[in-house]
């Protein structure tokens, strides 16, 4: 590279001079993605602030729009549907990320064992997460069938109970759990290989000193891998946790919410009321709540983050 | 987790050959009861109807084509006199619909909706690319007044939930005429891919010595020389790497494509779940076509092994 760059010849000076500032090139350059952005994500993020005073309902276009102050925010906040919708997302978070941390490192750990050809069933353990989520749950919906579902059938071999005594995405109990088990299947390759990240940059010399200073393997696991991976599991939690707090596309798939209620993650409350009742007003103002709180969750995690990784 | 305990007996630092032996086995055991439910789907493709849906589960099957036919015709059931009196079926299709009593009368809606997938996961990742590499230059190597909070600022575009967005993107497009086009999709998901390719390409961009540039500088180019001719060529494992991270987003996504597309944009995430047959969903059709829309993304994800780790945490952690 540094050859053909040589052996090129020198553009005349006059168009050298011609050339742009750096600091114009700077704003040419960033202007593109800004403007995208403002157009595509800032404009309307602030019609949703806009929208979330109002009483306006977009299938009825030609109505009068009146501004109702905080109505929405105060009606969304003292909906017990909503807190339910949070609650549901609530259990659904914690168990996937718990799920996920607990699998996810310990396969991790166990690749980092370097048995031979862990390269190759590294790459196969993480295609699940790569596929569509909408496509993921469309399948598991099929996987999940009484009766005729591979789950059932599967469960029913190792367990002994009847393939038709349970339905998984029918019965308000195992529904949040039947989520919470695709969303493990496909997320845990990601977990695990932030957390491999993390045992791969462990320097051997402190496993080694270690070693000389006869600390017990426990001891090693406690005192240098644990600490030395935690940035690492915390990051991974961040990106499970916000996309989490979102999830739609799946769950949409499997379950659309239901049984009744009992799925129904906030983006899907979200969905129902901004484009099935079409209340739009009310549903901007619970989308601006949802958004203030990843947000604000996210900003306080990073700084928890940044302090663990200073330590 | 008990296993994390019984291995560390050994050292740390060199594990024995039993270690290896029991860790290869539960990883290869993972892998294996992981990839079933994929498996499993790739076969029902190749089962009739009756096949997919019988009891016990069937594992050893007569493999048949009808669920790929299904896929891509659309049938109508016809008397048994009526079609004993047509012409030999010309086409294997046509046959297995002759054998149910049908007739094929047209294709189906899934290649106009796999070609609206490629369309606008190319479209859209062409203009993230070449935006973000810009931008990422800039954020690299410029001074940026509020170049962090910017950054930050990108970044955050990414933590909206996908429905909040869509609520004015709905509204705007119908004003603006993007509804269910393909333009309005390629916009709508440049402007999201955009946020992960600025962060991944500024990871990259960074890795490649200033001092490259600065050289062809000296020799007479000019800024802009030396971008295209110096710093594009070095990034390019960069510049692939990122494009098919947006690329397999594009491909995948479902949330906007549902709420913002219903026929002529409409890509193959929301239309494969509606693929159905006569009483209630058309397994191994849909089957078959989640198979196809799977297999590029196998290809991709061996491509991109090396590097999935970077794209996955938006390059907050390279190797």
């Amino acid at each position: 590279m540094i050859e053909a760059v040589a052996t090129a010849t020198p553009p005349p000076l006059a168009k050298r001079m011609r050339g742009l500032s750096d600091r114009s090139i700077a704003w040419l350059f960033v202007g593109p993605t800004m403007l995208l952005l403002l157009a595509i994500n800032i404009f309307p993020l602030l019609w949703t602030v806009r929208l979330s005073f109002t009483n306006f309902r977009a299938n009825r276009p030609n109505a009068e729009v009146l501004g109702v102050g905080l109505d929405n925010y105060i009606s969304v906040l003292t909906d017990p549907d909503i807190w339910a919708a949070m609650q549901t997302t609530a259990h659904f978070l914690f168990w996937t990320i718990t799920l996920q941390v607990l699998l996810g490192f310990t396969l991790a750990w166990l690749i980092d064992r370097k048995f031979r050809g862990h390269g190759f069933w590294t790459t196969l353990i993480l295609i699940p997460m790569m596929l569509s989520p909408a496509v993921v749950g469309n399948f598991w919906a099929f996987l999940y069938q009484p009766q005729m579902g591979l789950f059932n059938y599967a469960v029913a071999a190792l367990s002994g109970v009847p393939p038709s005594s349970f339905e998984m995405l029918g019965s308000v109990k195992l529904a949040p759990w039947a989520i919470v088990i695709v969303d493990t299947w496909m997320w845990t390759p990601y977990v695990m290989l932030i957390c491999l990240a993390g045992l791969r940059s462990i320097p051997a010399t402190i496993y080694e000193a270690a070693e000389v200073d006869r600390a017990s393997p426990w001891r090693q696991f406690w005192h240098i891998t644990l600490p030395m991976v935690l940035p690492f599991v915390m990051l991974a939690v961040l990106f499970r946790g916000i996309e989490n707090f979102k999830m739609f596309d799946m769950v949409n798939l499997l379950t659309s919410g239901g049984p009744g209620s009992a799925t129904e993650l906030a983006s899907i409350t979200l969905k129902r009321e901004a484009f099935e009742k079409w209340r739009t007003g009310y549903a901007s103002a619970f989308a601006v709540i949802l958004f203030v709180a990843v947000f604000g969750l996210a900003n306080i995690y990073v700084k928890a983050l940044n302090a663990v990784k200073n330590r | 987790m008990k296993l994390v305990g019984i291995s560390t007996a050994h050292s740390v630092v060199e594990p024995t050959a039993r270690t290896r032996g029991i860790a290869g086995a539960l990883v290869v055991l993972y892998a294996v009861v992981t990839l079933v439910p994929l498996l499993w789907i790739i076969l029902t493709g190749f089962k009739t109807p009756q096949d997919a849906i019988s009891y016990p589960p069937k594992v050893v099957f007569t493999p048949s084509i009808e669920g790929y036919c299904n896929l891509f015709t659309t049938r109508s059931r016809q008397t048994p006199e009526y079609i004993a009196a047509l012409p030999p079926a010309d086409g294997a299709c046509e046959k297995v619909a002759r054998d149910a009593n049908m007739v094929v009368a047209g294709t189906s809606n899934y290649i106009p909706r796999f070609v609206n997938s490629l369309i606008i996961a190319f479209g859209s990742t062409i203009l993230s690319v070449g935006f973000g590499v810009m931008a990422a230059y800039a954020f690299s190597r410029f001074k940026v007044p509020a170049k962090d909070d910017l950054l930050f600022f990108i970044l955050s575009t990414r933590m909206m939930p996908p429905i909040a967005v869509a609520i004015p993107i709905y509204l705007m497009y119908r004003e603006l005429g993007l509804s269910d086009t393909r333009l309005g999709m390629i916009l709508l998901y440049s402007a999201v891919n955009v946020s992960l390719a600025v962060w991944l390409l500024k990871g990259f961009i960074d890795e490649i010595p200033r001092e490259y540039e600065e050289a062809a500088m000296v020799d007479g180019y000019t800024r802009l020389q030396a971008f295209r001719k110096v710093v594009l060529p070095q990034a390019t494992t960069g510049i692939v790497a990122t494009a098919i991270f947006c690329l397999i987003f594009a491909w995948n996504e479902y949330a906007f494509a549902v709420l913002l597309t219903s026929g002529t944009a409409q890509t193959a995430p929301p239309f494969i779940p509606i693929i159905i047959g006569e009483g209630g969903q058309d397994w191994p059709a849909v089957a078959a076509g989640t198979t196809l829309f799977l297999v590029p993304i196998l290809v991709f994800t061996v491509l991109l092994r090396k590097h999935l780790l970077r794209g996955i945490t938006f390059g907050a952690v390279r190797k």
